[in-house]
């Protein structure tokens, strides 16, 4: 008998349950026996040298097993720097640190408090450097934060930078499509912009946590990552090990967004157990977490040549991202934005230097987007201000621009599977974009914006699935994607469940543990339901096909109605036996050419999302009320319709805290001023637009599993230029820095008034 | 530290427990350390995220910001206690039939938060929903759904009343 459908259901999380009664396991919750808590001593300065630690008060603290420092670790791990891109982090400050929070000494004791307390006593005399904390500034600055580069050789375009000395650059990329400079000595009109994004921290409110237990042969790491094979090849080069002697095991994670990738607290956590011979666990605070990654403040300077029929012919986009103190994704980050940093338009000339800086900021890395909303921030509020000026709607100056399926981007790849115009006409058709619209009266300005984004899968990337089936018929699930939030298990028990005719809920989803669940790039970057979701398909179909072998072995006629555990007892004579299905997925890429940045295969798929807002403006105090946000996004065809949703708008939802709200606000000297949630403000319920709505157009990824493909982040894009469009619609000022505060705003309508106010 | 912890008595979840705390404990650290109870979390530390809610004598309160020694005497009762009978609470069910939660690590503290919200407030309008649980942070954002959560919840509640 056919079950129903599985892919297409809304089906509640598989945990729900598990979460509704805070029985879901996390990280946070382990504790393991005869554990020691790690505490930090973390950098006050943001660029200085090391000339002394004195930790004998500290040792000296009843209940403190150890203080470890860079000298110690050396010795079990000769070369402790760590790095997807570049080896440049150390578990432990060595000789220098470069930036505030920077991790100096780690203090390990059984009670938490004690750790605490002791980490207080330990003092570190350094001789302060000056710092950099510009990214256009450290392009050319004297100042520099690393002596030599140190690629980690895993990505080819990086190989050439290895042992480059004098500079901050990390990574420069370089796209050039025609003739850029032709076409604008030629256009009718030139526009030209610059537009900055502040640092802001993911804050996922499960604070980063590992946690590590080792014995003389292996070592095994428990730890809330969104990447686990990852933290587990990059352990094993560290130690100089084999993998299979390293595990790593996740849980469910409370809330990643980036910031949990990578490899972030697994290396220390692996030194300090090794080294005291005890299992060890570091959680972060919430403070902690803002010094441990960040999102790339961002630069951006760019220009474009429009004609007379108002098609925009040339385009020019110099991208500076605040890449910290080390290196973490950045240069990925980079490389990826830079192939769309142009925007979703069909142009035929455009230059694009995006380009990855060292500071001496707490690092950067991949923050839901992987760069994408820093750039529509910049080529939405561009596009808009064109529009404005050419006095064109700005729904039509897009239709005239988009990029059409089957038309080349500017990578040189061609569209396929990219909804943008059915996304624009739709957000559009929502807004009534037609009609006239209320203005407000009095000091209360209506005004209403939208802006649209696109994005590239990071490529190529590989996933490997299993997917077994016991001797009673029951179905697990292994494989290596996190379930953050995002709804991955459920999504994978829908894939499975569909191939193998069985209801979802009876799969079960058996968590990352690299001791058991195959190789996964990583939960990131909108991949898995795509990458993993075909490998647990293609898993699924294999198993399958192994069940029907079985049926032939055992002399059934194709298409026998016989139950699977009758199948198991016939070839096994009792309950017995396993069947396992596997695949691997890896869609095809080809590098951009280093010199041109073009490819003709850039990524395996595309996402887009379309934001548009209606907000009011008080022209008296700068206060902004959202009436109304709308995202559009082209997902393909969503696997489970309610996730969808709730990922598109929590998506919108996180944008709107970084580009209202939320800034790491850092002094001269790099200090930052605001790590906790008492001066860095998340949105709450009182932050909430009074109507949100989300919604998917009609879409196939013809590549994907059951026509699907990623939307973590599709609701991103639009946010924060959408909401500058509509203010500048409401009150006639443009502002070109993030957060749109009030005051910013304010300022701004005073200044357009000629009264400026004075700064502070 | 060097403060000598002290032996208080308490009702968690219904059974009178004793524990030695020390003077400086959390509430929120004494039931994950002493009392394996998960379900309240500390996420932001300074009572300002609502991960760590749980009741003290039917109220809500931040359990980071809590010391373990104050609640001597009085009742406990942690997320853990809702489903006791095997059954879940309103609230929780319409906290799955909407869909109110991503990846669950806030979900108990809007949970207990829903309930005393709903004591108060049984039929409560958007803007008392997003006014009595703006103190519960969601970071994956949840919050439209969170509202339905409430809305549904507080129908089932005046159905099962009725």
């Amino acid at each position: 008998m056919r079950a129903a459908r599985q892919v297409g259901r809304s089906l509640p999380r598989l945990e729900a349950r598990a979460k509704v009664t805070g029985r879901a396991e996390y990280i946070h919750n382990l504790q393991l026996p005869g554990m020691l808590y790690g505490k930090l001593v973390r950098s006050p300065i943001a660029h200085g040298t090391i000339r002394r630690i004195d930790a004998e008060a500290a040792r000296a603290m009843a209940g403190v097993h150890a203080v470890i420092t860079s000298a110690e670790v050396r010795q079990i791990i000769p070369s402790p720097y760590y790095g997807p891109a570049f080896h440049d982090q150390p578990i432990l400050a060595i000789d220098k640190v470069r930036h505030i929070g920077e991790p100096v000494a780690a203090v390990l004791a059984a009670d938490a408090a004690i750790a605490e307390a002791a980490a207080q006593l330990v003092t570190v005399e350094y001789d302060e450097l000056p710092g950099i904390f510009d990214e256009v500034e450290a392009a050319t600055s004297p100042v520099l934060v690393h002596e030599a580069l140190k690629p980690a050789g895993t990505f080819a375009d990086l190989k050439h930078l290895g042992g480059k000395r004098g500079t901050n650059v990390a990574l420069e990329f370089r796209l050039r499509r025609g003739d850029v400079e032709r076409a604008f000595a030629a256009a009718g009109q030139v526009f030209e912009h610059s537009f900055r994004s502040q640092p802001v921290m993911h804050t996922p409110l499960e604070p980063m946590v590992a946690l590590a237990e080792a014995t003389e042969a292996s070592v095994t790491i428990h730890t809330a990552s969104q990447s686990p094979s990852f933290v587990r090849i990059e352990i094993a080069r560290l130690l100089g090990w084999p993998e299979n002697r390293v595990r790593v095991r996740t849980a469910y994670l409370g809330g990643g967004f980036g910031a949990k990738l990578y490899i972030k607290l697994e290396a220390l956590v692996t030194a300090l157990a090794l080294l005291a011979r005890r299992p060890v666990k570091v959680s972060l605070t919430m403070e902690e977490q803002f010094y441990t990654i960040t999102r790339h403040a961002c630069t951006v300077r760019i220009k474009s040549a429009v004609d007379r029929d108002g098609r925009i012919t040339a385009r020019r986009c110099e991208v500076w991202w605040n890449g910290g103190a080390y290196a973490d994704i950045g240069p990925r980050v980079t490389q990826k934005s830079g192939f769309t940093a142009a925007g979703p338009y069909d142009i035929e000339n455009v230059a694009i230097d995006s380009v990855a800086l060292y500071t001496n900021r707490p690092p950067a890395g991949a923050l839901r987007g992987f760069g994408i909303p820093q750039l529509v921030w910049a080529y939405e509020s561009h596009t808009d201000l064109i529009a404005r000026a050419l006095a064109l709607d700005p729904v039509e100056f897009r239709r005239r621009n988009i990029l059409r399926e089957g038309r080349p981007q500017a990578t040189g790849t061609v569209m396929r599977d990219a909804a943008i115009a059915a996304v624009l006409e739709r957000l559009a058709q929502k807004l009534e974009w037609g009609r006239p619209f209320e203005r407000g009266t009095g000091p209360v300005k209506r005004g209403r914006g939208i802006a649209l984004g696109f994005k590239a899968s990071i490529s190529p990337t590989a996933s490997v699935a299993l997917v077994t089936i016991a001797a009673d018929g029951s179905c697990a699930v292994q494989c290596g994607t996190v379930d953050m939030g995002q709804g991955s298990d459920t999504a994978m028990a829908q894939i499975a469940a569909e191939v193998l005719n069985l209801p979802a809920e009876s799969v079960r989803i058996v968590h990352p543990d690299t001791d058991v669940t195959p190789y996964d790039m990583a939960t990131l970057g909108s991949r898995s339901t795509f990458h993993m979701g075909n490998a647990v398909k293609r898993a699924a179909e294999d198993a399958r096909d192994k069940l029907a072998a079985l049926a032939a072995e055992l002399g059934l006629p194709p298409g026998a109605n016989v139950e699977i555990a009758e199948l198991f007892r016939r070839r096994y004579g009792m309950q017995a036996g396993t069947i396992i299905g596997t695949a691997s997925f890896l869609p095809s890429y080809a590098p951009p050419d280093l010199a041109t940045g073009l490819t003709d295969n850039a990524t395996p798929f595309w996402m887009v999302g379309a934001t548009g807002v209606e907000l009011e403006v008080d022209s008296e105090t700068g206060r902004v009320r959202l009436l109304r946000l709308v995202t559009v996004a082209d997902v393909g065809t969503p696997l489970n319709p309610r996730i969808v949703e709730t990922q598109l708008s929590g998506a919108a939802i996180m944008q709107l805290g970084f580009t209202l709200l939320e800034s790491m606000e850092f002094d001269r000297d790099g200090q930052l001023k605001n790590p906790s949630f008492a001066d860095y403000k998340i949105p709450g319920l009182g932050d909430l637009p009074a109507r949100i709505e989300s919604e998917t157009v009609a879409a196939s990824q013809h590549s994907g599993p059951f026509g699907a493909k990623g939307v973590g982040e599709s609701g991103t894009f639009g946010v924060s230029p959408a909401i500058a469009n509509a203010i500048h619609d409401a009150v006639g000022v443009r502002l070109t820095s993030l957060p749109l505060t009030p005051e910013a705003i304010y300022r701004a309508i005073r200044a357009a008034a000629g009264d400026s106010l004075a700064e502070e | 530290m060097s403060a000598a912890p002290r032996t208080i008595r308490f009702t968690l979840n219904g059974r009178t427990v004793a524990a030695e705390v020390a003077p400086q404990e959390s509430l929120v650290t004494m039931l994950r350390d002493r009392f394996a109870l998960y379900g309240a979390r500390e996420s932001c530390g300074q009572g300002l995220c609502g991960c760590c809610t749980v009741l003290v004598d039917g109220r809500a309160v931040s359990s980071c910001l809590a010391l373990a020694a104050l609640v001597d005497g009085r009742a406990v009762t942690t997320i853990e206690h809702l489903d006791a009978d095997g059954t879940l609470d309103p609230v929780q069910q319409a906290f799955i039939e909407a869909g109110a939660f991503q990846c669950g690590f806030c979900t108990p503290g809007f949970v207990l938060m829903t309930r005393q919200l709903l004591e108060q407030h049984p039929d409560p309008g958007d803007d008392d929903i997003r006014h009595y649980l703006a103190g519960n942070l969601c970071r994956c954002g949840a919050y439209p759904e969170i509202v339905q959560a409430v809305k549904l919840a507080a129908a089932k509640r005046r159905g099962a009343a009725g």
